[in-house]
């Protein structure tokens, strides 16, 4: 079976966040780019599942020319084509994404090319939107797990597992389907060498969405206000340990 | 009329109106009152008095076959339903930005062919309707306007505190019919696994959440951190750095790939304090962090601070609760 997987190059954050000066996009110029944990997990199961159906795996990007980066990236852990839909991300939003995503899938099936399974990640690192994989399942009219920890390819049907506190929800889908994934069911591969050479030498197929997008009402970015730091500390090392346990008393945790 | 979908969880009786959902009808409040509300699969019966006491003067009941086990689209059927049978006034539909509650308004939008926002914190204009949703995990906000006929939002969790409203109504209880198609039905659940009992518990509800990072050091340097979450009864929660290098399990991770936690008290050891880490720990009510550096952020925004390595702090707190407690 073959697999679509769709990632988002989003700006790699650990620290405090800027923002660019017109407050529309964050300032990604000294922090650098990557995929989300979740989409990560997703090329690693586009990957297992195409390999146990003797299928392969596409990956693709909705995005500007920058994005090959996180394309080659995905070629370089196993998958064996890869598509990016130029646009310029900030004129596009959720129903935007999934309708040039539809697309694609819709062309490439016409060309002979289906996708049993479309993995995405379960929601942006950045924006957060929670739906490009709903939406695009109903732009297909497929079924859609989304949330999933890990999905098996079985016969005709796809099975996903979705961990809760209080189980894992076993869902049955029948192919083909949409699957949106989260982060912790499958541990995502490094990049060997051979890898990265054969990833370099890959034809991106670039494609120009023909939708012109109606774009995701974003009317500005802002920062929540940082409070001074009011920290009180109680003291150094170990020495600090009564001092700590006191605390943990008036708050009621230690009886 | 504002619809809720309300999420009710197993409990005493008929079970309880779940904490995120009550934070999403307080939420609702703000945009029109009285509210309906949706409970789908189960007896509306037992939360209508509860829902009274939130603003809601009428619950739509889906029950039935269709809803026997989770098929989000059979359960966004039951939403375009019941904000149909609800009225046309001033329409909007919410739920709490839970995995549930994200999917199956996500698929409403769909049906509804209008926008949906994720994760809103704050009405900010009624005309045009305009509001405040997390990006980034909560690191920025995003303003956001919805200019469709219905308006579909998720509330972002322990954003809004959960309160009565001031005067309780009666609370209707009105069946819904709605059709499912088998199409709706296509992706549903088969069967639900229990989870494997361990040390995080249940991270989500814990009154006090000892976390754990990098300072951890190795898989092997956990023993007196699980003590010290024994000895004060919480659960134990590790930030992705650990997760990622395979020291605890995943569903240990507290962040926003991770779980969303709300203690009481959260008492983050050898834990820097990355955005991502602050998505999953910011609504704890008191901070606690040990860490060797001072200037760490996670230091800097809590409420309290010891400043060494958690493996000299924590043995010695956890001899003094012992000492104290005369064992």
């Amino acid at each position: 079976m073959d697999v679509l997987v769709c990632i988002k190059r989003v700006p790699d954050v650990a620290g405090s966040v800027a923002l660019t000066e017109d407050s529309m996009d964050v300032d990604a110029r000294h922090v650098g780019y990557a995929v989300s944990p979740h989409e990560e997990c997703a090329i690693e199961l586009a990957v297992q599942v195409a390999k146990a159906t003797d299928g392969a795996a596409t990956v693709l990007t909705v995005g500007d020319e920058d994005a090959v980066e996180q394309l080659r990236d995905a070629l370089a852990v196993g998958c064996g084509a890869a598509v990016l839909i130029e646009v310029e991300p900030r004129r596009y939003g959720p129903t935007d994404v999934a309708a040039a995503i539809a697309d694609v899938v819709r062309d490439h099936e016409a060309q002979g090319r289906s996708y049993g399974l479309v993995l995405l990640g379960n929601d942006a690192a950045d924006t957060g939107d929670f739906q490009v994989g709903v939406r695009l399942a109903y732009e297909l009219g497929r079924p859609v797990v989304t949330g999933a920890a890990t999905v098996e390819a079985a016969g005709e049907s796809l099975v996903a597992r979705v961990e809760a506190p209080e189980g894992a929800a076993v869902f049955e889908a029948p192919v083909p389907a949409v699957v949106t994934v989260m982060e912790g069911g499958v541990e995502p591969r490094y990049p060997s060498i051979p890898g990265r050479m054969k990833a370099k030498r890959v034809q991106i197929e670039t494609v120009t969405p023909a939708r012109e997008p109606v774009g995701s009402g974003r009317v500005r970015l802002h920062l929540p206000p940082v409070p001074p730091s009011q920290v009180e500390v109680l003291g150094k090392g170990a020495e600090a340990a009564p001092a700590m346990v006191d605390l943990l008393e008036r708050l009621g945790v230690v009886r | 009329m504002t619809l809720v979908l309300v999420e009710v969880e197993d409990g005493a009786g008929n079970g309880a109106i779940s904490e995120m959902s009550r934070e999403a009808l307080t939420f609702a409040r703000r945009i029109a009152v009285p509210l309906d509300a949706l409970v789908v699969g189960r007896a509306a019966a037992g939360v209508a008095g509860e829902l009274g006491e939130y603003g809601v003067s009428r619950v739509y009941e889906a029950s039935g076959s269709a809803f026997e086990s989770y098929a989000p689209a059979a359960w966004a059927a039951a939403v375009v339903a019941a904000s149909e049978a609800s009225g046309d006034a001033g329409k909007a539909v919410l739920a709490a930005g839970t995995p549930r509650g994200s999917e199956v308004l996500a698929h409403v939008a769909c049906r509804l062919g209008v926008s949906m926002a994720a994760n809103v914190v704050a009405v900010e204009n009624e005309e045009p309707f305009t509001v405040s949703r997390q990006v980034l995990g909560g690191a920025a906000l995003e303003e956001m306007r919805l200019d469709d006929a219905t308006v579909v939002l998720t509330v972002a969790g322990h954003t809004t505190e959960a309160q009565p409203a001031g005067t309780a109504v009666t609370c209707q209880v009105q069946p819904l019919d709605v059709a499912v198609s088998e199409q709706d039905l296509a992706a549903r659940v088969v069967r639900v696994e229990p989870g494997e009992a361990d040390a995080s518990g249940n991270l989500k509800s814990a009154k006090v959440v000892v976390g754990a990072g990098r300072g951890a050091g190795g898989p092997g340097g956990f023993d007196d951190l699980l003590e010290l979450t024994e000895l004060l009864g919480g659960s134990l929660g590790v930030s992705r750095v650990v997760t990622s290098l395979g020291w605890r399990p995943h569903h240990e991770q507290v962040g926003q790939t991770g779980n969303r936690i709300s203690p009481d008290v959260y008492i983050p050891c050898g834990i820097s304090g990355a955005i991502q880490h602050w998505a999953g720990c910011s609504s704890a009510k008191t901070i606690l962090a040990i860490n060797s550096d001072p200037d760490a952020p996670m230091v800097t925004k809590a409420h309290y601070a010891v400043i060494g390595d958690m493996h000299e702090v924590i043995p010695a707190v956890n001899a003094e609760i012992r000492r104290r407690r005369g064992a």
